[in-house]
């Protein structure tokens, strides 16, 4: 049975550090669910946007942080053009997967390898190149089949050039991605 | 007017259609469009989910590049892009932030008067076009109207978001494209879906959620009675389009056969522009049935027009 | 001069922060003080009595309270002092709790704040003088504008206790938004069956004098002498002689004209009588719509009236009316709902709101009590209702709850399961609120006995499509919060509970009233908890919505108490005058007239003085505004009680250094 003390579960610091770093005021959330109700992923999610809002309202950290909602997110701010109250709960919940991620608790790791795929094509040519993404995500994840569906149409119509745009500033791009990495190990 | 072009990786890729097409039209227009030099990736979703710093780093060089164009602004046909490129330039407003991304560059971003960085501002193609040129332009310049075929536009979810950064069109219910094609002879049919996620951002990791989501949109745009869904995104597009069969399977649906536009090809066509201005060719959807449609309907409408002038000629004589 | 000061402990309120002994002890040493205390509570009775006492004991000419806002207890205290034999504006009240001890927490700084707010009284009470108010005649009539329940209601009380009533209603038709419900909560009775009675009684009470279609043009004036100008708008029919019969409202050709009775759900002629039981029950032709007044050609109503009543050249009058006191019951409108896109906006034909669905239901509306979708005019099978539509919501600009829609979406449910017990019923909504006499018992057998299906969440959207059979469905997604889950509901027909503002135009007329108002139209009363009737304009009072949301229990009250407040004001035989208002210095006017010309009261005259033109001021109809002193070039005109030596001895005290 899982009984939640909140005298000493909730951690109101957590409430504080999600309100700094998104620059929303969560006190304002009065739970209506309208997030919930307008959001395209609310089927697959474990743990609704709403009730993810009320975690931190309640200071309830690892509620907050471990779900794989966060990592379904599509980021596509629904949430935050339906608030009655004016609360960008994308951001919110954009804060929240940094925020997991820092005490790592990432709950969905394909999602992390795509974006981690997506960004190395970007750091060593200076572009994003669809086939470089698609074969860096399923060398390293063994998923992502469902996209050898769609292939032949792809390459059909020719719209997956199997040569990546290489850009002359790409070591400034790479340098940006150095230095990057650097502030993260420091911290 | 000069604008400093930003074509976005896709447009050298799964939508060099959309390239084709906007560079067309912004040219019909009477839009200078500079393309700025050697830009790269905006960082896209995976950018800004992992840092906003990093994010705005890599925008910040492209912005940085766009400066050396001379142009008053940025655009950008992605909405991923253009937004990514406009939020940055709103994060950098703030001094420390600014400081933050101004670390992983080769050389600080230039600062303004408050402190902020000093940076050209970006508008999506879209934005630019209806603020700028004007549905009216578009609708004097049309030379082959599309005959009151139901379309239901789809902005997705970047165009108009997040309002208080994108300060453009209705977020809930923008009617920027709605207009266009209106002004273009289309009836465009109520449609709630309008800024529905597709699922783009999970497109690569499980294609079930773009194929659930996509084959809402379109299975809702059909029943809507839609004959063709318009849209503005490259992303998006994919999903529709590309991805139809797949979102029609995953959603246990018949083939939905319903094309998908970039409004700009929709633009061209009745611009009556050259056909490699549109590249329909490289649609997976087939769109010849629709496009034999409108071509149907006018050459009904003209014989009709032409019958009536010949009775009327007639009877006067 | 003797001036005694008691400083105010105000319980711990004004203690816990500032030494109020120390403050008293300084204020001994200010010029002409002879006696300084501080006390617990100087508003109690032994508060006051003790400063009765000190009167007494050392002839004091005048007194210096510190302690709260002056708003609520300077009358109190002006009262103590004339009980000692001072005149009562020889007070003077330093606010050190408002402006000291709430606001700042260091005892030191605020004890020096508080001694030096004192010191400023001291010097303005220094240069007091006795001041004597003027006694005038009151008009005893009172205007109520607004004839919905509560305008009703207040003026049927007054008109009763023997006062006259004048009755300004816009719309050609009393009864306002109640006239247009079916049936009224939590009782399920027939509102136009109890209001009905009162609409008649006002017709026939001969106290009451009532203008229907008609607006305040204009108010002059004051608490006691209103000149009220009314704007009698063109109705196209001499109503002396049209009987109500109808005739002309059933040949009328123009067929096509939205009908505001009924929320635009059905239509009717160009010349109408919104319904049977309206009170004047007389026709009213539309303009905007009438054949004959746009373009000439017609003339059928005119043809068909037995009395000879059409009057197509007829135009606006304006009529003139003294009052004493005016009571504004102008109700609400609703919010805004089309700008909510993604509820279609008005756009989709079936997604209607709370008032036209209670038309829609009226055995008297456009249905005859029928419940059908508009679109395809079938009965709906599964109705959704959505709350808080334009309430509580932010980013609308909406952040209040409207109060009464819990409560009529429940009736409607019921109501709904009434009609059509076949239908499914299901209440999107985030919290019920009913505290009323049986309200929650109400909305409790909305769903024990009726078997509403309430789910708390709200909607994000609705998307009409065509379903198999041809018809048009309404899918509407919302959330579940208590499942945590999305849910979606396939519906024909939507109610949308709109939320309510002040009615179109009150700001408009608050200007006219010279009242307040906030950002969503409602008046402003003069006290939240012990003022809600009255406003800061003597003589103008609210009833009903216009003050705030409240159902019609609560409207209905307002206007008695409204109508009490009057008969109050008017029970004595002539009403005083605050002195504190202009007085000319004759020496220096100069006549120069730009006084007069400021002042919005029209309280200054030209008069001769020994063959020389000068300024006056009529005393009784002077407020004390003072713009007539801001304006003289000589400094000859001067609020009393306010002088400019007064306020820069107040100056001076503050800024020593």
């Amino acid at each position: 049975m899982n009984i939640t003390r909140l005298d000493k579960a909730r951690d109101l610091n957590f409430k504080r550090q999600v309100e700094e770093e998104s620059g929303q005021n969560l006190s304002a959330c009065y739970q209506c669910g309208k997030c919930t109700a307008g959001c395209p992923s609310a089927g697959v999610y474990d743990r609704q946007v709403s009730q993810i809002m009320r975690a931190v309202q309640m200071g309830l950290k690892e509620e907050a942080l471990k779900n794989r909602s966060l990592w379904l997110c599509l980021s596509c701010s629904t949430c935050s053009a339906r608030c009655p109250n004016n609360i960008d709960v994308a951001a919110v919940m954009e804060t929240l997967r940094m925020m997991a991620r820092r005490e790592g608790w990432v709950q969905d790791r394909p999602m992390e390898t795509f974006w981690k795929a997506f960004l190395d094509t970007v750091k060593y040519t200076g572009r994003s190149y669809e086939m470089g993404v698609m074969a860096g995500f399923m060398a390293r994840t063994l998923r992502g089949w469902g996209n050898v569906e769609i292939a032949p149409t792809a390459l059909l119509k020719n719209k997956l050039p199997f040569i990546p745009s290489v850009i002359e500033g790409r070591e400034e791009v790479a340098r940006i991605f150095q230095r990057y990495a650097e502030k993260q190990k420091r911290s | 007017m000069k604008y400093a072009y930003y074509p976005g990786c896709s447009g050298h890729g799964s939508s060099v259609e959309y390239e084709a097409s906007t560079r067309a039209v912004c040219n019909a227009l009477d839009m200078d469009l500079v393309e700025i030099a050697d830009w790269n990736c905006c960082g896209s979703t995976p950018g800004h989910s992992i840092s906003h710093e990093l994010s705005g780093a890599l925008a910040a060089r492209n912005l940085l590049q766009a400066s050396k164009t001379g142009a008053d602004c940025v655009i950008s046909p992605c909405p991923s892009c253009s937004s990514n490129l406009k939020i940055a330039r709103w994060r950098m407003q703030n001094p420390e932030f600014k400081a933050e991304v101004d670390s992983l560059l080769d050389a600080p971003t230039p600062a303004n008067a408050e402190g902020g960085a000093d940076l050209m501002e970006t508008y999506s193609v879209l934005q630019a076009i209806v603020e700028n040129v004007g549905v009216d332009a578009i609708n004097r310049r049309v030379t082959y109207p599309l005959e009151g075929i139901k379309v239901v536009t789809y902005y997705g979810c970047l165009l108009s978001r997040p309002a208080h950064v994108a300060k453009f069109d209705d977020p809930n219910n923008p009617v920027s494209l709605d207009n266009i094609l209106k002004a273009l002879g289309a009836e465009v049919l109520p449609f709630a879906l309008k800024t529905e996620c597709c699922g783009a951002a999970m497109g690569i990791p499980d294609v079930n959620i773009p194929g659930q989501l996509s084959g809402r949109i379109l299975e809702t745009a059909k029943a809507a009675g839609a004959e063709a869904v318009v849209t503005a995104c490259p992303l998006c597009h994919m999903n529709l389009d590309l991805r139809q069969r797949q979102a029609a399977r995953i959603t246990k649906n018949k083939p939905f056969e319903l094309p998908v536009f970039y409004y700009t090809q929709l633009i061209a066509l009745a611009f009556g522009l050259p056909e490699e201005s549109m590249r329909l060719d490289k649609l997976a959807v087939n769109p010849q049935p629709l496009l034999d449609k409108i071509a149907e309907r006018r050459a009904a409408r003209v014989q009709a027009a032409h019958d009536e002038a010949r009775k009327a000629a007639g009877v006067a004589s | 001069m003797k001036i005694g000061v008691f400083v105010c402990h105000c319980g711990s309120n004004i203690e816990a922060t500032v030494d109020t002994a120390a403050v008293a002890k300084i204020a001994e040493n200010y010029p002409d003080v002879v006696f300084a205390e501080d006390s617990m509570y100087t508003c109690s009775e032994p508060g006051q009595e003790n400063i009765v006492q000190a009167i007494k004991k050392h002839g004091l000419d005048g007194v210096v309270v510190a302690s709260c806002s002056p708003r609520m207890h300077e009358p109190t205290f002006r009262r103590t002092v004339e009980r000692a034999g001072l005149n009562r504006y020889m007070f003077e009240m330093a606010n050190i709790r408002e402006h000291v001890s709430w606001i700042g927490r260091d005892r030191e700084a605020n004890t020096n704040k508080a001694a030096e707010l004192v010191r400023l009284a001291v010097e303005k009470l220094r240069r007091n003088a006795p001041l004597y108010a003027k006694q005038f005649d009151v008009t005893k009539r009172v205007l109520v504008i607004g004839g919905g329940v509560a305008g009703i209601q207040a003026a049927l009380d007054a008109a009763d206790s023997g006062i006259g009533v004048v009755m300004v209603e816009r719309e050609s038709t009393i009864g306002g938004k109640m006239a247009k419900l079916d049936k009224t909560f939590p009782t399920v009775d027939c509102s136009s069956c109890v209001l009905a009675p009162k609409m008649v009684d006002v017709a026939q009470n001969p106290n009451i004098t009532l203008y229907a279609h008609s607006e305040v043009e204009s108010i002059s004036g004051f608490v006691g002498n209103f000149t009220v100008k009314i704007r009698k708008r063109a109705t196209y029919v001499d109503w002396s002689k049209c009987t109500g019969c109808g005739i002309c409202t059933e040949k009328c050709p123009e067929k096509n004209v939205p009908d505001t009775f009924n929320e635009g759900i059905s239509k009717c002629r160009a010349i109408n009588i919104p319904f049977p039981q309206a009170i004047p029950k007389k026709a009213t032709i539309n303009p905007d719509y009438c054949r004959k007044l746009k373009d000439g050609k017609c003339g059928v109503c005119s043809k068909v009236c037995t009395v000879g009543a059409i009057k197509y050249d007829m135009v606006d009058e304006i009529v003139e009316e003294k009052v004493g006191a005016i009571i504004a019951a102008t109700g609400f409108d609703l919010v805004d709902w089309k700008t909510i896109t993604e509820f279609g906006g008005g756009t989709y034909p079936d997604v209607i709101t709370s008032l036209q669905y209670e038309r829609m239901m009226s055995a008297s509306g456009p249905t005859a009590g029928h419940i059908h979708r508009p679109s395809d005019h079938k009965e709906p099978k599964n109705i959704v209702f959505i709350q808080c539509v334009g309430s509580r919501d932010c980013s609308m600009g909406r952040p209040y709850c409207s109060g009464f829609c819990c409560m009529y979406t429940a009736k409607q449910a019921i109501m709904t399961k009434d009609h059509l017990p076949d239908t499914d019923a299901y209440v999107f909504y985030m919290d019920v609120r009913a505290p009323g006499k049986m309200y929650d018992e109400f909305t409790r057998r909305a769903q024990e006995e009726y078997g509403v299906q309430y789910i708390r969440g709200r909607v994000s959207a609705i998307q009409p499509y065509t379903r198999e059979d041809g018809s048009v469905g309404y899918i509407v997604r919302g959330a579940d919060t208590l499942l945590g889950e999305q849910v979606e509901v396939d519906a024909d027909m939507v109610v949308l509970a709109v939320g309510v503002e002040g009615s179109k135009g009150a700001g408009n007329l608050a200007e006219k009233l010279r009242i307040s108002y906030d950002h969503y139209g409602f008046y402003m009363e003069s006290h939240v908890k012990l003022r809600p009737v009255e406003t800061n304009t003597a003589g103008v009072y609210l009833a009903g919505v216009c003050q705030g949301p409240k159902d019609i229990p609560a409207s209905v009250a307002q206007g008695s108490a409204a109508a009490a407040k009057v008969m109050a004001l008017f029970s004595k035989p002539k009403l005083e005058n605050d002195p504190q208002v202009s007085v000319v210095d004759i020496k220096r006017c100069v006549a120069c007239g730009k006084c007069i010309k400021v002042c919005p009261y029209q309280a200054i005259e030209e008069v001769e003085f020994r063959g020389q033109k000068k300024a006056h001021v009529i005393e009784t109809v002077c407020q004390g505004c003072g713009v007539c002193t801001a304006t003289c070039p000589q400094g000859a005109i001067q609020v009393s009680h306010f002088t400019d030596n007064q306020l820069l001895a107040e100056v001076n005290a503050l800024c020593q250094f």
